[in-house]
């Protein structure tokens, strides 16, 4: 597998119109964004949040058809409005998730029915729902490693501060940061993987390659930076070998890619349990 | 000149107003404590002194390049986040393993470096707080309740801990305590809060004040019946409002 990877970034670029190289390349950029992403989701105890944004990207892709603009920009606007929408809301009075299970089930049941109402165009909502990583273009490519890249710059910049306010807002605050701008760090980065994950593994099981190679990682790893690490080469060999297991034997790719993902961190598991501790 | 410095600082928390018109300053090199009841604002006082929380009247001064090294009141690393004493202690700013070392020394945790944070008992836990604090090289200490969930021992260790840093690095100590046989031994000025400032000066002086008999119990002032009267502030609570 790791022959793959390397085959694929030294072939010359008539490789790209391998339609299974492309998805594995996309499935690696959703993957390595994914992992630092999905390792705070799961630190600060973020996980619906981030099914909510997923969920409301169906909204944004009824729009960007309504509007005819980009999905990727329909998608990524109204997945950064539901972010700062539920951020915002985090510490009032109802409890979170219930506020997050009000808000995330409203926005995809409006997307559906906004889906509905689009007259003329064919749309086949399952691609959106499972993702259609085996249709990726190299257009497609480009926005995925270009969001991907930005999502990676802007977690390892602010790395130490992220982690700090994290761990605890008031140590941030002594020590010069401001918790809610590190929030909204996260809330943005949030939005643009959804957004460029929706082609890949669909609005259904983006919070999946957020979550679970990260909860895989954890077992296996002493410091922040290792689990991050771990969680995306967790995520990358289950891109790599969900789309061949999903290639060998006819299985929708998305769903195949989050299969491998849970048998890793189920093995993982299994580990940490045998360990003595 | 003061290190930090409140002047009719006021703080409104939810529409509920927490803290109303403190005056206060801390000098170099004096250790003060803050006492008052449950929901007094000690909590909210030191945050806004840090700037973690914004004053709605009355404002904050600290002298220029004044650093502080914070203690929080409780820090509960979730279980999910995988992190070694010498990683937290290089957060936010990275440090070399060498300064990392001598604050472990110094806060009396040497050699827990490569421990993980939640394997750590709570006085480990609590000096590691400390030895974090101490890698600001700070000029005034801030400690909320720092010996919550520790034993009688463990407590009484840890504040000789402060004392012994306080004559050795020679920062001021700003620190909230409920233990308040504690606070008659240990510090230079003792500041009573509930709300606003009922009455503030040297130990043995507030703990004669009516203002502060009303709100830990009228007994003579000695250490033992105030602590015994630490534990049933909630009559004293009632008591209060009205004067409030």
């Amino acid at each position: 597998m790791t022959t793959i990877i390397i085959t694929t970034m030294t072939m010359s670029t008539t490789m790209l119109d391998d339609f299974l190289i492309r998805a594995t390349l996309a499935g690696l950029g959703v993957a390595l964004a994914a992992a630092p992403l999905g390792c705070f989701v799961v630190w600060r105890r973020m996980a619906y949040f981030g099914d909510a944004t997923a969920h409301a990207a169906v909204l944004g892709v009824a729009l960007s058809l309504a509007l005819s603009t980009s999905i990727f920009a329909g998608v990524l606007v109204v997945s950064l409005i539901m972010a700062l929408v539920v951020s915002g809301l985090s510490g009032r009075t109802l409890a979170m998730d219930t506020m997050l299970g009000v808000l995330s089930h409203s926005a995809l049941a409006l997307g559906l029915v906004a889906v509905s109402f689009l007259q003329g165009v064919r749309i086949d909502l399952m691609a959106y729902l499972f993702g259609d990583i085996l249709a990726v273009g190299r257009g497609d490519l480009v926005v995925i490693w270009g969001g991907a890249l930005l999502v990676l710059a802007m977690t390892m910049l602010r790395w130490q501060a992220l982690l700090t306010a994290t761990l605890n807002p008031d140590l941030a605050y002594a020590g010069g940061l401001n918790p809610k701008a590190e929030q909204l760090v996260l809330t943005l980065s949030l939005a643009i993987v959804v957004a460029v994950a929706i082609k890949v593994v669909g609005v259904l099981l983006i919070a999946a390659m957020l979550i679970i190679p990260a909860a895989g990682a954890r077992p296996l790893s002493r410091t922040p930076e290792g689990m991050a690490v771990k969680a995306a080469i967790i995520g990358a060999v289950s891109a790599v070998l969900g789309l061949q297991a999903s290639a060998l034997y006819d299985t929708p790719a998305g769903p195949s890619i989050v299969c491998v993902a849970a048998a890793i961190f189920a093995l993982s598991q299994g580990v940490a349990s045998l360990r003595p501790s | 000149m003061s290190l930090i410095k409140a002047e009719s600082l006021s703080v409104t928390l939810g529409g509920h107003k927490a803290l109303t018109n403190v005056d206060m300053s801390i000098d170099a090199g004096e250790i003060v404590t803050v006492v008052g009841p449950n929901g007094s604002g000690k909590t909210t006082l030191l945050r806004a002194l840090i700037g973690a929380v914004q004053p709605s009247g009355g404002r904050v001064t600290r002298e220029s390049g004044l650093r502080i090294g914070y203690v929080p009141q409780s820090l509960t690393i979730d279980a999910t986040l995988p992190i070694t004493v010498s990683r937290f202690l290089s957060l936010p700013v990275r440090r070399r393993a060498q300064a990392v070392d001598e604050a472990l020394d110094q806060a009396g945790a040497s050699g827990l470096q490569s421990r993980q944070m939640s394997a750590l008992s709570g006085g480990q836990f609590q000096r590691v707080l400390l030895a974090r604090a101490l890698l600001e090289k700070p000029h005034m200490l801030v400690l909320d309740e720092p010996t919550t969930g520790l034993d009688q021992p463990g407590s009484a260790g840890f504040y000789r801990q402060i004392e012994d840093l306080r004559r050795d690095i020679g920062c001021a100590v700003l620190m909230v305590s409920h233990e308040l046989h504690v606070v008659m031994s240990a510090s230079d000025r003792v500041i009573c809060l509930n709300g606003h400032v009922c009455c503030h000066g040297a130990p043995d002086i507030v703990a004669s004040a009516p203002e502060y008999r009303a709100l830990f119990g009228s007994g003579t002032g000695g250490a033992l019946a105030l602590y015994r009267h630490d534990h049933d502030h909630h009559h004293h609570h009632d008591h209060e409002h009205d004067h409030a």
